[in-house]
């Protein structure tokens, strides 16, 4: 029952990288390569008509981690406290940029809104990146200080950072280079899969030389995995451990490498959908590697004191999962369906679709 | 300690207000579109497609914001609740992940929809659309009435050896008997609130004499839905609610009633007085007898516990704003019946247009509808205290233990600062489509 909440939550979870990850990478886009208004417009609204329904995969994500392992969500949202709450901020700043950029037409104040857009995006692809590589690192739960726990073993603060920026150290910080390179990776690859969102929904100016930004990203792609695998080698020898116990598990990786790999055709594939895809199978792949790898923990300790937190330490009871599969599965399935049938009547270039101002 | 649980309830109280906003007028403004829509299906006349599209124009700025401002409320469980979460997420954890599940998804898929819709998919399916979106909106406010109903009256619950709540019966907390009177009486208070928007925009419209057609369309359509959901908003839905907090919560009935003594032949009503709780009375008291006890139990001389029959412990931790609150939500509550039965006869003897003052006062009313709402839930909240989940979890027990004051004190300040902008650029949003008029949006 866990198992089958995790793998849901991480689904869903999942699509919200994906979905949501396809506008956070139009924005930075946007920041870095969009000169002239009519691209800035129709980027913009590449992202804005569908930025509400996919960060809906958010908060749904959220309410189901809630619902079936509140022990984790009680840990982890309040041990990034800070960060949390910039990333919502962040949020927040993203989406008055998008709705409210072509409300006015004075420069001005399109250019504050496009570079609210930007700049959020930018940094949002930044600090998930962040997050997540704390996820794979783990923290000092418990607090852990000269052998003591300050607080109860599920619970821990970060700072945002230590002085030492060393993932090494006693009680790394939110930010050290460890999960800066994460944080890079997932700028890289968001950039690239925005990059494809462009090119398979807009006529802009730009969609060519797009392709070649997404050719060039996937280099430094592919070097960031490299070092990144090194590190994470470093910082935890048993890091890839559950891929040679568990042989299954090496699907995702192979998700993430096809993706990797097929991007390097951008350039002769003819069909806009298929570079979308890849980059979506890269999304899915480096997540779902990153959750196989510490399976069937979540959230990984860095002292000995107090174990890690795991599935089955910070679930609720059997029933209450159970009840929830009735009406989670029935959920899933309209939402399925919600999904098809508005990416039928939204197919299509948005050019021309009437924004509705 | 006591100044961590402090700015976390500041904290919560102040973003709860600030999206509490938006979602009454989504609400309620979905369903009167939904009206137009109909309207516009049935009769083919284009001014009502057209009221339809414009109110949808405010409606998209005001769904957005309430977008933005729930993601945080969702959050801000975990984040500064932390301890709270972790003993019932098990339980409100349902109701939330289903709100997420069944409505969230549904409004936001279909108002895109909606918005962009009309030209690619016909009259017939843009009208299910908008009721689509009605539907996900009311479902939303359902399913976080009944996480909020679980806290006031907790039900279907077992508590574990280690404090935990869980789960132990789904459909109790669905049938909780506080459930349907709160939500029908939330319903329609935001039904309220968008009946006064809509009039009051329509009245705007007639007294500085533009739009004149559509102002008198928003105007009578306003004053309709107005006079029916401001008769039911006090009976039976807040009537029914007072019963309940009589029955689950006397101590906080007691409070908000202003008893601060129990007469054994009945309770009288009190109108006006302010709570002085250093003597325990109430200063300048207007005050009808034994009126309270026949609303409540419909019976003249029943007894009614006075918050003397309560120790300081159960009685709520902040008495007088409970007091004010309650009194400044039935206070509008009566003036909102008034006005609205007016506007009504009159519209009927087809007088309304050309009654300036009381078009200004509907104009003017509508912030207060708000405050109706609003404080409303300040009685619901401050009734709940000094507990998060009535009766059983203190409020003290339930925030983060990592999460030190300073942290919070600077968050909060963050969401002060943010959530200023949001509602100056709110505001000039809607007043911009306003004053562009419902013509000018469809070209
Ligand atoms: C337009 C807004 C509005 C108006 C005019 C009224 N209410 Fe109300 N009231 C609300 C808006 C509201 C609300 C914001 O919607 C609340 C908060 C929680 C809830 O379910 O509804 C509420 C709560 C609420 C509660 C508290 C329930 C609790 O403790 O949880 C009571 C006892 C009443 N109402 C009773 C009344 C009565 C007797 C009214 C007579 C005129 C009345 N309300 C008018
Ligand atoms: C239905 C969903 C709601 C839930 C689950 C909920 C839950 C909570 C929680 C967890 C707190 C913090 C702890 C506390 O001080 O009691 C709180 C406080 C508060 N809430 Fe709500 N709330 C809801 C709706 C609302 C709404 C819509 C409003 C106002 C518009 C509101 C107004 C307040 C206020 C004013 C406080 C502070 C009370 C105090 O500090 O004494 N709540 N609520
Ligand atoms: C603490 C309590 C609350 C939480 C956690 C919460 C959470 C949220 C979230 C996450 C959204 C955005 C949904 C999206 O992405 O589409 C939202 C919007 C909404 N919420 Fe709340 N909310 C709370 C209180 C309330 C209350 C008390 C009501 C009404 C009774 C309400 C009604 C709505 C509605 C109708 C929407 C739809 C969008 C809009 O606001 O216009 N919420 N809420």
């Amino acid at each position: 029952m866990e198992i089958f909440w995790y793998i849901t939550i991480a689904i869903v979870l999942a699509m919200f990288f994906i979905l949501d990850g396809y506008d956070f990478g139009a924005g930075i886009i946007h920041l870095f390569f969009a000169k002239t208004e009519k691209d800035k417009e129709v980027i913009a609204k590449s992202a804005g008509l569908f930025w509400d329904s996919n960060e809906v995969w958010l908060v749904a994500g959220g309410g189901m981690l809630f619902m079936a392992f509140p022990t984790f969500y009680a840990s982890v949202f309040s041990g990034f406290y800070l960060p949390l709450i910039i990333v919502l901020w962040l949020i927040m700043l993203r989406a008055i940029g998008l709705e409210f950029r072509s409300q006015f037409k004075f420069q001005m104040w399109k250019d504050i809104w496009d570079s609210s857009f930007g700049v959020s995006s930018l940094l949002l692809a930044l600090f998930f990146g962040i997050a997540l590589g704390n996820i794979i690192r783990g923290v000092n739960l418990g607090g852990v200080e000269s052998g003591v726990s300050l607080y109860e073993s599920q619970y821990f603060f970060l700072p945002l950072w230590d002085s030492s920026f060393s993932p090494l150290c006693e009680s790394p910080g939110v930010i050290d280079w460890f999960t800066i390179i994460i944080g890079f990776i997932s700028v890289v690859t968001l950039a690239m899969h925005g990059a494809n969102w462009i090119i398979l929904k807009t006529n802009s100016s730009i969609n060519n030389k797009l392709k070649t930004v997404v050719f060039r990203l996937n280099i430094v792609l592919s070097i960031l995995t490299v070092i990144s695998l090194y590190a994470w080698q470093m910082i935890n020898p048993a890091a890839l451990n559950n891929f040679t116990e568990q042989p299954l598990f090496i699907l995702f990786p192979l998700l993430y490498f096809t993706g990797v790999i097929g991007l390097y055709f951008v350039k002769k594939i003819k069909n806009d959908l298929y570079p979308f895809l890849l980059s979506s199978l890269l999304v899915l792949g480096g997540i779902t590697s990153s959750l196989a790898s510490l399976f069937p923990v979540i959230l990984p300790s860095t002292n000995d004191i107090n174990g890690a937190l795991t599935i089955y330490n910070t679930t609720t009871n059997s029933y209450g999962l159970s009840v929830a599969l009735n009406w989670g599965i029935v959920g899933l399935i309209l939402v399925v369906v919600y999904f098809i049938i508005q990416k039928r009547m939204m197919s299509g270039k948005i050019d021309n679709m009437d924004y509705g101002h | 300690m006591e100044d961590m649980i402090l700015y976390d309830r500041l904290q919560f109280a102040f973003t709860i207000t600030f999206h509490y906003i938006f979602p009454q007028l989504t609400m309620g403004l979905s369903l009167i579109i939904v009206y137009f829509k109909g309207n516009f299906l049935r009769t083919q006349l284009d001014k009502y497609n057209v009221a339809a599209k414009f109110l949808m124009k405010i409606f998209a700025v005001n769904f957005t914001m309430g977008v933005i401002t729930g993601i945080p409320m969702e959050f801000q469980f975990g984040t500064n609740w932390a301890k709270f979460s972790e003993l019932t997420g098990s339980i409100i954890g349902q109701t939330l992940a289903m709100e997420g599940l069944f409505s969230f998804f549904l409004e936001s898929s279909f108002l895109v929809l909606f918005i962009f819709g009309e030209k690619l998919m016909g009259q017939k399916l843009h009208f299910l659309t908008a009721l689509l979106v009605f539907l996900g909106s009311w479902a939303s406010g359902y399913f976080i009435l009944a996480t909020n109903a679980w806290m006031q009256h907790p039900v279907g619950y077992e508590i574990l050896d280690n404090g935990k709540f869980v789960l132990e019966n789904f459909s109790a907390l669905f049938s909780n008997p506080w459930l349907l009177p709160a939500f029908l009486h939330n319903q329609m208070a935001s039904l309220v609130t968008s009946s006064f928007v809509v009039a009051s925009i329509g009245a705007f419209y007639i007294l500085s004499k533009s739009h004149i057609e559509y102002g008198k369309l928003f105007l009578s359509t306003g004053v309709f839905f107005g006079v029916i959901s401001s008769f039911l908003v006090a009976f039976p839905t807040g009537d029914w609610n007072a019963k309940n907090v009589a029955k689950y919560q006397p101590a906080a009935f007691a409070a908000m009633e202003g008893i601060f003594e129990t007469e054994h032949a009945g309770a009288e009503i009190v109108l006006i007085g302010q709570p002085n709780m250093v003597e325990k009375k109430l200063d300048n008291k207007i005050a009808v007898p034994n009126v309270l006890s026949f609303l409540t139990y419909q019976d003249w001389n029943k007894q009614i516990s006075g918050m003397d029959n309560f120790t300081e412990e159960q009685l709520p931790t902040n008495v007088p704003g409970l007091y004010y609150s309650y009194h400044i939500m039935v206070g509008l509550g009566t003036i909102f019946i008034a006005v609205m039965s007016l506007a009504f006869f009159f519209l009927w003897r087809k007088k309304l247009y050309y009654m300036k003052p009381l078009l200004w006062t509907i104009m003017v009313l509508a912030p207060f509808a708000y405050i109706a709402n609003i404080t409303g839930w300040y009685v619901a909240e401050l009734g709940r205290q000094p507990y998060l989940v009535y009766g059983l979890l203190y409020t003290s027990d339930g925030i983060s233990p990592t999460v030190s004051s300073g942290n919070t004190l600077f968050t909060l300040l963050g969401f002060i600062g943010l959530y200023f902008l949001l509602g100056i650029l709110f505001l000039i949003l809607v007043g911009k489509t306003i004053y562009k008029g419902p013509i000018a949006q469809n070209h």
